[in-house]
């Protein structure tokens, strides 16, 4: 989801007998379900999975700003300006959140920043697509954050303190998010027949990107199970994507509009929806960097950087000089 | 890696209601501290979660060190005396 591939450093799962006595030592206190924190002892391994972990999902919340400030000056009333803004101040809040768990780990906030920016970290895939209507911030509200939130709700129960504890405050903000964006679409569905075609037609552009949120299918992510045994991943991606599948459907009949998928349909057996998998090699293609808004929301991302550059020097010297007039005056 | 440097880190403490003790919710990075009571105030109170900040560079915390949790922690475990209950006393005496 906002961590969709990461790739993990260790060599598969060990037995607690093959571990030294400190690797084993640290996989027990996991298993009794205590926290790990900062400056405590940890495999070089969980501390590596953990910042591309943190990481990704930080520059998710961060890139994830920008398909939604896109609308920020075209919101239809001023209440629903007001709505956005806040949603989108939040998504700063929880990158900023997320950093700072990640440099407990010993990365700096500048090296993060700059993973991002030459494309050695990645943030979901999601926010390469664009945001066409005014219906899409109802699509992206209601689907991109409810996905996000099936993710985050057990990654509160996370080994790593700081990311648990940073869970917890983004879970509490998340739901209006999701909220507000449903509201849109109730609006969007009962309103005008154009309207009304604008919300069917942004459910049947985000419905795919929204289930490849959760990332490869079971069966072909190899890095879950080590990820799992550390508790930094609380689920496989195809349970919760069943999970979204099962309660979103049901929201989309509410609204009476159609999910874009000829093969869903309820199997009284198992009790879950059986749909379609999303388009997997257009997921590749959009990882590698060739969906529709790649390029732009990395260059938007590094002009904000590189032309804040200058504000951020100054700001600084301000604050050195500052300081020593005062132990001058001292 | 730029040999710019990063704006300091500081750690963030608030008093959620009157009354309570300041507890730490987290840290965010500023040029000095009117900066970083104003990301405070925008970081962490966007709800109404507090009525006070503190706002501490973080280089100037010393904290114990967790490999020695043992030694700092430990002693004060086998001294069952500083609590009430170590003492039986008859229900005669009543409420103590
Ligand atoms: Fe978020
Ligand atoms: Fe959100």
């Amino acid at each position: 989801m906002y961590a969709q591939m990461v790739k993990s450093t260790g060599k598969g799962v060990q037995a607690l007998e093959e571990m030294s006595r400190e690797e084993r030592a640290f996989q027990e206190r996991i298993d009794r379900g205590e926290k790990i924190e900062p400056k405590e002892w940890m495999p070089d391994a969980y501390r590596k999975n953990l910042i591309r972990q943190i990481g990704q999902h930080a520059h998710s919340e961060i890139v994830g700003q920008l398909p939604e400030g896109n609308w920020i000056t075209r919101a239809p009333t001023l209440e629903r300006k007001a709505n956005l803004l806040a949603k989108v101040q939040d998504e700063a809040g929880h990158g900023l959140y997320l950093y700072c768990a990640a440099e407990t780990l010993g990365v700096s906030r500048d090296e993060l920043f700059e993973m991002l920016h030459s494309g050695k970290m990645k943030y979901s895939s999601i926010f390469n697509y664009p945001t066409l209507t005014w219906a899409d911030m109802g699509a992206v509200g209601w689907l991109v954050d409810g996905a996000a939130i099936m993710n985050q709700v057990p990654l509160q129960r996370t080994s790593y303190g700081p990311y648990a504890r940073a869970m917890v405050r983004i879970c509490k903000e998340e739901s209006f998010h999701q909220r507000q964006g449903f509201q849109i679409m109730m609006v969007m569905a009962n309103g005008s027949k154009d309207q009304k075609r604008m919300a069917q037609d942004a459910l049947n552009r985000f419905w795919g990107p929204a289930l490849m949120m959760f990332g490869p299918s079971d069966k072909d992510s190899v890095h879950s199970a080590q990820s799992m045994a550390w508790k930094i991943k609380m689920n496989s991606n195809d349970e919760l994507r069943q999970k979204f599948v099962d309660e979103t459907v049901p929201q989309a009949e509410y609204l009476d509009l159609k999910v874009p998928d000829e093969n869903l349909k309820w199997n009284e057996e198992t009790g879950h929806y059986d749909f379609s998998q999303p388009d997997w090699d257009e997921f590749y293609d959009v990882l590698k960097g060739n969906g529709p808004c790649n390029h732009e929301r990395l260059e938007a991302r590094k002009k904000a950087w590189d032309e804040g550059a200058w504000v951020r020097e100054a700001m600084m010297a301000h604050a050195e000089k500052k300081a020593a007039k005062k132990q001058a005056a001292e | 890696m730029s040999d710019k440097k990063e704006w300091p880190l500081w750690e963030v403490f608030i008093r959620g209601q009157h009354g309570m003790s300041h507890r730490h919710v987290g840290s965010l990075h500023a040029s000095d501290n009117e900066m970083a009571m104003k990301n405070a105030r925008d970081v962490y109170t966007r709800r109404n979660e507090g009525v006070s900040i503190w706002v501490v560079e973080a280089q100037h915390i010393s904290a114990s060190v967790p490999s020695e949790k043992g030694p700092m922690f430990d002693p004060a475990k086998d001294k069952v005396y500083r609590h009430p209950t170590f003492y039986e006393l008859p229900d005669e005496a009543g409420n103590m």
